[in-house]
């Protein structure tokens, strides 16, 4: 994939963003590993969006901290979409899943690698301005807490999954399998089980 | 790139991240120190020793494409999809595109993007998938004059009884590994990555013998149980370039593709002795060598003549009609068998690669139809050409030098 590194500046800046745009702008080379900018220890392999005529889809992909410290996905921008969220999925407390905004990012520790995926963590594209195609591509801009950004290319996939409600457990029929959805650790005995009652 | 060390790059990709994703393994197992995910206490060098069918890789990228000179695989799935009437040059661009980034991964043991099975793609097998163009593709594309002239279905023959289910088709997909399950997933993700602007018109499923069951380079036997593409190209040959390779345009560095579906009449055959079998065919079932000869590759003399005056091998025989003035062969064999069990027929998916239908295929085939023995039992019933264009170098799609 097809990736590059570059540094942004925000039209408007808190103080507190300034202070680290300043401090990274000041020392451009040979900034030290802690203060280099959060993009250039980011690396995103295998981006692609599911297709969409309108409306939300999501994109996905692996984020790695190539780096030694510490780095934190905070936002990510896209051109045919003006309101982009960054979800994670959690117990709902009923046995089922649901989605919700990750407040703060996504923090990423060195040598780990965030996985983006659907039923988990993921890219929310909100109020699409134009459909996503089945064979085309789409901009990403990633968007670190230091306002270092990476902009990729993702590829955009018809996708079957990924549904606003992850394994259409609006159903009644799927009342407690919900969390055979998105889960790999939980016992897989009992999946089976459930499901061979279907 | 060692046969080794290809297989170890997989290892650590495919076989470590078991469970999860399988760059996720890759990043966290490789080079961290250590991973969780690891399934198997197995070293790489273990998984190796007690799978080296399934680890085994063919390179996808190339100036041809593979699953053409590639050492036939165990198993076959041959699919012609045609275009929607809407699907137009941008869309066949955006479909290739898809086809040839989900080859690229599912060959080499990773699954394709937004692949809901990838742990599937993890035994390669020697996976190959060969995209093929029928007339319509090609004219959609860059218009009637970008079409070869070969490239159109085969002159009908007198013997044929070919049906429209197994005949034709827009758009090829030649998918083939040693692993069935390998097969199955390819076949699935790729079908799913084009039904936005295609149907499926066919499914021919094909088998060898197993990997490992026999020595490397045996000739393949077909369900008559008859030594089957002796005479064939092989890469290597002093003209083996010319005959396969076509040499100009946007088919540079491609082939040409027919199919011949041909059904057998096995229960017939079981009528039929030894000894005429060997005459029908020219050769002993045996081991394949002509009635003249002593070995499979040994050269048949058609001059020889038996106690009664009359030739060794016949001159309806099979092998004896299916010989030019020219006896070099024309064309790159590589024939799978197929049960179709709910119908209950059998026969062979003939294939053959060559730079020119109408100089490789057609001679020999017309030769055939005229005089054969072997027809009283076999039936061509499917028939279809494409056009196989050439390789694609990574980040490339498949059919690009169409679009030029």
């Amino acid at each position: 994939m097809r990736t590059r590194t570059l540094m942004t500046l925000p039209a408007v800046l808190t103080a507190a963003s300034l202070m680290l745009a300043a401090c990274g702008s000041g020392e451009e080379d040979g900034a030290s590993a802690a203060e280099a900018p959060a993009a250039d220890s980011a690396t995103l392999t295998d981006p692609w969006a599911k297709a969409a005529e309108e409306g939300m889809t999501s994109a996905f992909g692996l984020v790695e901290n190539t780096g030694e410290e510490e780095i934190t996905l905070a936002a990510v921008e896209s051109p045919v979409s003006d309101h982009v969220e960054l979800h994670t999925t959690n117990e709902d407390g009923s046995g089922g899943m649901s989605m919700e905004e990750q407040e703060g990012g996504f923090p990423i520790a060195p040598g780990e690698t965030l996985t983006l995926e659907p039923g988990a963590e993921h890219i929310m594209l909100m109020d699409l301005a134009e459909p996503l195609e089945h064979g085309t591509t789409t901009e990403l801009t990633l968007v670190f807490s230091d306002d270092s950004t990476l902009e990729v290319t993702a590829d955009v996939r018809d996708f079957a999954g990924a549904q606003e409600n992850y394994g259409g457990m609006e159903d009644e029929d799927y009342a407690g399998h919900g969390e055979t959805a998105g889960d790999h650790d939980s016992g897989e005995g009992d999946a089976h089980a459930e499901h061979s009652d279907e | 790139m060692s046969d080794l060390t290809r297989r170890r790059m997989l290892l650590s990709g495919a076989f470590a991240g078991a469970g999860g994703l399988v760059l996720a393994g890759c990043s966290a197992g490789e080079g961290r120190g250590g991973s969780a995910s690891t399934s198997a206490d197995l070293s790489p060098e273990e998984v190796l020793a007690h799978a080296p069918v399934g680890t085994e890789t063919v390179p996808f990228h190339g100036r041809h494409q593979a699953g053409i000179t590639t050492t036939p695989q165990a198993f076959a799935s041959l699919i012609a999809l045609d275009l929607n009437d809407d699907t137009g040059r941008e869309e066949i661009r955006r479909l290739l595109r898809v086809l040839s980034d989900d080859a690229a991964r599912l060959t080499q043991g990773r699954g394709a993007l937004a692949d809901t099975e990838p742990e599937l793609a993890s035994a390669p097998a020697r996976l190959t998938v060969t995209l093929g163009f029928g007339p319509e593709l090609v004219r959609r594309v860059a218009g009637a004059e970008a079409v070869p002239g070969w490239l159109r279905p085969l002159p009908a023959f007198d013997i044929d009884e070919l049906r429209e289910e197994w005949s034709g088709g827009d758009l090829l997909l030649q998918i083939a590994a040693d692993d069935r399950v390998t097969v199955a997933h390819a076949a699935r993700v790729l079908v799913k990555s084009s039904r936005t602007w295609t149907s499926v018109r066919w499914r021919q499923p094909g088998f060898r013998r197993a990997r490992g069951s026999e020595a490397p380079g045996t000739t393949m036997r077909n369900l008559f149980g008859q030594v089957d593409g002796t005479v064939n190209l092989r890469p290597g040959d002093e003209d083996f370039d010319a005959q396969v390779w076509a040499a100009d345009g946007w088919m540079a560095g491609g082939t040409s593709f027919v199919l011949r579906r041909i059904r057998m009449d096995l229960d017939e055959w079981d009528r039929v002795d030894r000894s005429a079998r060997d005459s029908a065919l020219g050769r002993r079932q045996s081991d394949g060598a002509p009635l003249t000869g002593e070995d499979e590759h040994d050269e048949p003399d058609f001059a020889a003549l038996g106690p009664h005056g009359f030739p060794v091998i016949p001159e309806f025989s099979h092998i004896a009609r299916a010989r030019g003035e020219d006896p070099r062969p024309t064309m790159l064999r590589r024939a799978y068998n197929y049960e179709d069990e709910a119908a209950g027929e059998a026969g062979l998916l003939f294939i053959a690669f060559q730079a020119d239908v109408d100089t490789g295929f057609v001679p020999v085939q017309r030769r055939l139809d005229e005089l054969d023995i072997l027809n009283q039992w076999t039936t061509p019933v499917g028939s279809a050409v494409f056009a196989l264009p050439p390789g694609c170098e990574e980040g490339r799609f498949v059919g690009e030098t169409l679009f030029v």
